[in-house]
C-alpha cells in the first residue's frame, strides 16, 4: 500500500496588506510591498498559497541612535548621525525594499521634538526616498498621540503603515489612520486575546480587517523567542481555520530585541547570528515583516528567504 | 491514535469471567486505556487483540538512544505537531560532520574545539552530542580517522561509508561507543541491516522519497533492525521541511508504524549564517538529529539556544529558588535589585549585575515562574508580596541602607511599595540592558 500523504486544507486565508502607494494609486512612492494571503502554514507549499515572502524593512530613528551598540552602529558609518543620509543609505546601498522609521527623538527623554518637527521629518525622509514608510512611535502614549496623527496627515495617501495601537491606546490613532489612507500595527503583549479583542475594538472603528497587521510582541533568541513563536504558531492556525479576526499578516521587531542581549554585544558575528536566527525562527512561526537593523543580518536573512521561495512562486 | 475504553472493550473476549480481577470486561479496559493494568491480566484475549493493543502502546515515534555511557542521548517519543499542545520532549541532536581527507592534525584540532562547545544558559548546561565521520578516502584512511576519533572525544560517534567492509572494520574498533551507521539504502540494506543486527547498533534509513523509506524501514524490520533513523537526503530547504512536517504527520495521526522513527537533517551550507539558520528550521520542525560542519562556538551557541527555546515545556516555565542572592563581594552598602522568580528575568538581571562588575544582591521574589509584567497583572509581584519577600529573605540582616531598586516596568507600585516595606524605592531601567549604566550613576 502506497503511504498516503497527510495534507491540511485550510477553511481560513490570512488578509493581504499593501503597504505604499505609487502615483497611480494617489502617492508617490516608488514601489510597494504586499504581505499576508497565505492559506497555508508557514513554508509548507504544497497544502496551500503562499502568494508573498516575508519582507525586511530596515529599522531607522529620526534621530542618532542612543543606545545601539557599535557593533550596530559601526555598520552605518557616519550617516547614522544624519537620519536622512541613514535612510538613503539603506535604500542605495542595501537595497531596503522599504524602512521603518521610529520616531524616538519625540519622545520627552531624547528631545521632546513637537509634532510639526515630526510631521516635517516625515515630509522630508518622503521626498528622500521613494520606497514605502512604516512609521513608529516613541512608546509615550501621550506623546505619540500628539505625533502620530501629525506624521499621518504627512504622509496621507501614502499607505504607510503607523503603529503601534495598544488596548488602551488605540483610538486617536485609529481615527488619524483612517481619515489619511494608511493600516496600521496593533500590538498586544504575547497574548492571542488580546491580540483578538484589539482587531475587533479596530475594526468596529471602521478600519477594515485588510489594513490592520499584528505585533505579536517578541522575545529575541534566547529572551523568550518560544512564547512569541507559539503564540504565533496558535494564532494563525486560529486564522487557517477560519477566525477572521487573528488573520492579520504579523510585524516583528527583530532587531530591537536581538540588540538588546547580551551576546551581540559579545562580537559582532554573535549579534549579527543573533538578530537573523531571531529573524528565521519567527519566519518559522508565521511572521510577514521583519524589522531589522544590522545590514548584514538582513543580508543573510534575505538570502534565507530566497533559498526558501526559490521554485516556489 | 489512543484507543478508549469502549475500543478496547470490543477486542475484549465480554465474558465479565472476572479473571483479571475486574467486575466486567468493560472495567478493564477502561483501566488498560489507561494504561493502568497490563493485557496479560486477561488470560482469554485472543493473539489478534493483543497485538493490536500492544502496539497501540508503544510510542508513535520510537525512542532511539544514541552513543553509550554518560555522553549518550535520546531522540524521538513525541507526541504532538505544535509545541503548545503539550511539549517537544526529547531534544534534537546537533552534531558534526568530520571527513577523513583532513589532516590528523587538523581532526584532533576540530575536535578539540568541539570538545569545548559547552555553554551555560539560564541555569542550563548546552551542549553538542555527537560527531560523525565521513568517509571519503580509501578503507585504512577511515580506521585511522576513527582511532582518532576514538582518542581525542567522548561524544557519541556516526559512521558515514558507503564501503560496507571498511564500515565493519570501523565498527569492530568502535563498536563499545554504539556508533550510528549511515546509512541503509535500496541497494545495500540488507547487508548494513545484517552489520547493525549482528553489532546492535542504531541505523539511519535513507531514501528521496517518503513511501521509499517506508518500505526499506519495513525491509529492516522483517530483518530484525528496529533502531532505525530516518532520512530524505539532502533537498531545498523548504522540501525538506516539507518531509520532516510529513515524517512527523505520518506517525502522530496516522499511526504509521514503519515512518514512526525520529528524522535526520544534515544541513549542507558552507556560510556559518545560513547554516545555523537552517539548522534552525529543522530543529523547530522536528528533526531528531541535525548535523552541521561549522563549530565556531557563536555560531553553535545561537544553535543550542534556539534548541533550548524550542524544547521549553510551556506548561512549565523555568523556575529558579525565590531568595536573596549576592553577586560578587557583595558588603552591607550594596544595592539590591528585586526581580522575579522566572528563570530568564533573573538570569537576564544576574547577566547585567555581573556585567557592571558592581557587586549586589537580587531578590527573586516567588511569581511562580512568572515574568515581571505578567506576575504584575497577576497581583504575584505587587506591594504586598515584594514586601513579605523583603520581610522573609534576610536582607534586612545584611545591609545597613534601605534602598530597593525595581524593575522600570512596575514603576507604578513604588508608592504603595514604599509605604509599606518602609523602604525607599528607587526605579530602575525598564530594560535589563540599562542596569550597567544605571548601577555605574548610583555609585
Ligand atoms: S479476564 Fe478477560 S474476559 Fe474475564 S472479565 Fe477480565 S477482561 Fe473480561
Amino acid at each position: 500500500m502506497e503511504t498516503q500523504l497527510v495534507l491540511e486544507k485550510w477553511p481560513g486565508v490570512v488578509s493581504t496588506v499593501v503597504i505604499g502607494a505609487k502615483k497611480e494609486a494617489g502617492g508617490s512612492r516608488g514601489n510597494t510591498v504586499t504581505i499576508g494571503g497565505q492559506n497555508s502554514l508557514p513554508l509548507l507549499f504544497k497544502e496551500g498559497a503562499i502568494p508573498h515572502k516575508p519582507i525586511i524593512a530596515f529599522e531607522i530613528w529620526d534621530i542618532a541612535p542612543q543606545d545601539w551598540p557599535d557593533e550596530l552602529i559601526s555598520a552605518y558609518g557616519k550617516a547614522i548621525n544624519d537620519p536622512l543620509a541613514w535612510a538613503e543609505k539603506c535604500v542605495n546601498e542595501f537595497k531596503a525594499e522599504l524602512l521603518c522609521v521610529k520616531m524616538q527623538g519625540t519622545h520627552p527623554d531624547f528631545g521632546n521634538k513637537s509634532p510639526e518637527k515630526a510631521a516635517k521629518f516625515i515630509s522630508l525622509l518622503l521626498s528622500k526616498v521613494r520606497v514605502p514608510l512604516i512609521i513608529i512611535g516613541s512608546g509615550d502614549d501621550a506623546k505619540d498621540n500628539l505625533i502620530l496623527p501629525a506624521c499621518s496627515e504627512a504622509a496621507r495617501g501614502e499607505r504607510c503603515l503607523i503603529g503601534c495601537a495598544v488596548q488602551d491606546n488605540y483610538k486617536t490613532l485609529v481615527a488619524s489612520v483612517l481619515a489619511d489612507g494608511h493600516s496600521i500595527i496593533a500590538e498586544s503583549p504575547i497574548d492571542i486575546n488580546i491580540a483578538k479583542q484589539l482587531n475587533i475594538l479596530i475594526s468596529d472603528m471602521g478600519l477594515s480587517l485588510e489594513r490592520i497587521v499584528i505585533n505579536p510582541t517578541i522575545g529575541a533568541l534566547g529572551y523568550g523567542l518560544e512564547y512569541a513563536y507559539s503564540i504565533m504558531e496558535r494564532a494563525r492556525l486560529a486564522a487557517l481555520s477560519g477566525d477572521k479576526t487573528l488573520a492579520s499578516p504579523f510585524i516583528c521587531f527583530i532587531g530591537q530585541e536581538a540588540w538588546k542581549s547580551k551576546e551581540a554585544r559579545v562580537s559582532v558575528e554573535q549579534g549579527i547570528i543573533w538578530e537573523a536566527l531571531t529573524a528565521t525562527s519567527l519566519i518559522q512561526s508565521g511572521t510577514d515583516l521583519l524589522i531589522m537593523r544590522h545590514p548584514q543580518a538582513a543580508q543573510k536573512v534575505n538570502n534565507y528567504i530566497e533559498n526558501l521561495f526559490k521554485d516556489k512562486e | 491514535m489512543a484507543l478508549s475504553g469502549l475500543d478496547i472493550y470490543k477486542l475484549l473476549p465480554k465474558t465479565n469471567c472476572r479473571q483479571c480481577g475486574f467486575a466486567t470486561c468493560l472495567a478493564f479496559a477502561m483501566q488498560l486505556a489507561k494504561k493502568t493494568v497490563a493485557i496479560e491480566k486477561c488470560p482469554f484475549i485472543s493473539p489478534e487483540a493483543k497485538s493490536i493493543l500492544e502496539a497501540q502502546a508503544l510510542p508513535a515515534i520510537k525512542l532511539i538512544t544514541l552513543g553509550s555511557q554518560e555522553s549518550k542521548f535520546d531522540i524521538g517519543n513525541e507526541t504532538v505537531m505544535f509545541r503548545h499542545e503539550e511539549k517537544f520532549r526529547n531534544p534534537a541532536g546537533v552534531g558534526f560532520i568530520i571527513e577523513d581527507g583532513l589532516s590528523d592534525t587538523e581532526i584532533r584540532e576540530r575536535l578539540r574545539k568541539i570538545n569545548q562547545l559547552k555553554f551555560e544558559r539560564v541555569g542550563q548546561q548546552l551542549s553538542v552530542n555527537l560527531v560523525a565521520l565521513k568517509q571519503n578516502k580509501d578503507a585504512s584512511r577511515y580506521l585511522e580517522a576513527v582511532k582518532l576519533l576514538l582518542d581525542n572525544t567522548t561524544l557519541p560517534m556516526m559512521l558515514m561509508s558507503k564501503d560496507l567492509a571498511a564500515l565493519k572494520q570501523a565498527v569492530i574498533i568502535s563498536q563499545e561507543r554504539k556508533p550510528l551507521l549511515y546509512s541503509a539504502q535500496q541497494e545495500n540494506f540488507a547487508q548494513i541491516g545484517a552489520l547493525a543486527k549482528e553489532f546492535q547498533l542504531p541505523l539511519v534509513v535513507m531514501a528521496q522519497d517518503i513511501d521509499q523509506l517506508r518500505r526499506l524501514t519495513k525491509e529492516l524490520n522483517g530483518l530484525g533492525v528496529n533502531e532505525l533513523i530516518l532520512d530524505t537526503g539532502i533537498k531545498p530547504l523548504a522540501d525538506k521541511i516539507w518531509d520532516l512536517t510529513q515524517l512527523r504527520r505520518q506517525a502522530l495521526k496516522r499511526s504509521n508504524r514503519a515512518l514512526g522513527y525520529p528524522t535526520l537533517a544534515i544541513v549542507e551550507q558552507t556560510d556559518p549564517y545560513l547554516e545555523a539558520m537552517e539548522a534552525g528550521a529543522y530543529i523547530a520542525k522536528y528533526a531528531g538529529l541535525v548535523l552541521i560542519k561549522g563549530w565556531s562556538s557563536w555560531e553553535v551557541l545561537s544553535i543550542l539556544t534556539l534548541r533550548q527555546n524550542i524544547y521549553t515545556d510551556p506548561q512549565k516555565p523555568l523556575q529558579i529558588d525565590p531568595k536573596l542572592y549576592s553577586v560578587g563581594q557583595v558588603n552591607r552598602d550594596s544595592p539590591v535589585l528585586v526581580t522575579t522568580n522566572f528563570s530568564l528575568s533573573y538570569y537576564t538581571v544576574l547577566g547585567e549585575v555581573e556585567a557592571s562588575k558592581i557587586p549586589a544582591y537580587i531578590l527573586s521574589v516567588d511569581t511562580q515562574g512568572m515574568s515581571v509584567l505578567t506576575a504584575w497583572a497577576a497581583e504575584k509581584f505587587n506591594a504586598e508580596a515584594i514586601t513579605k519577600s523583603l520581610e522573609t529573605c534576610g536582607v534586612k540582616e545584611v545591609i545597613r541602607h534601605k534602598d530597593l531598586i525595581i524593575p522600570g516596568y512596575v514603576a507604578m507600585i513604588s508608592g504603595d511599595l514604599q509605604d509599606q516595606s518602609g523602604f525607599r524605592i528607587i526605579v530602575g531601567p525598564k530594560e535589563a540592558a540599562g542596569i550597567p549604566a544605571f548601577l555605574k550613576k548610583l555609585n
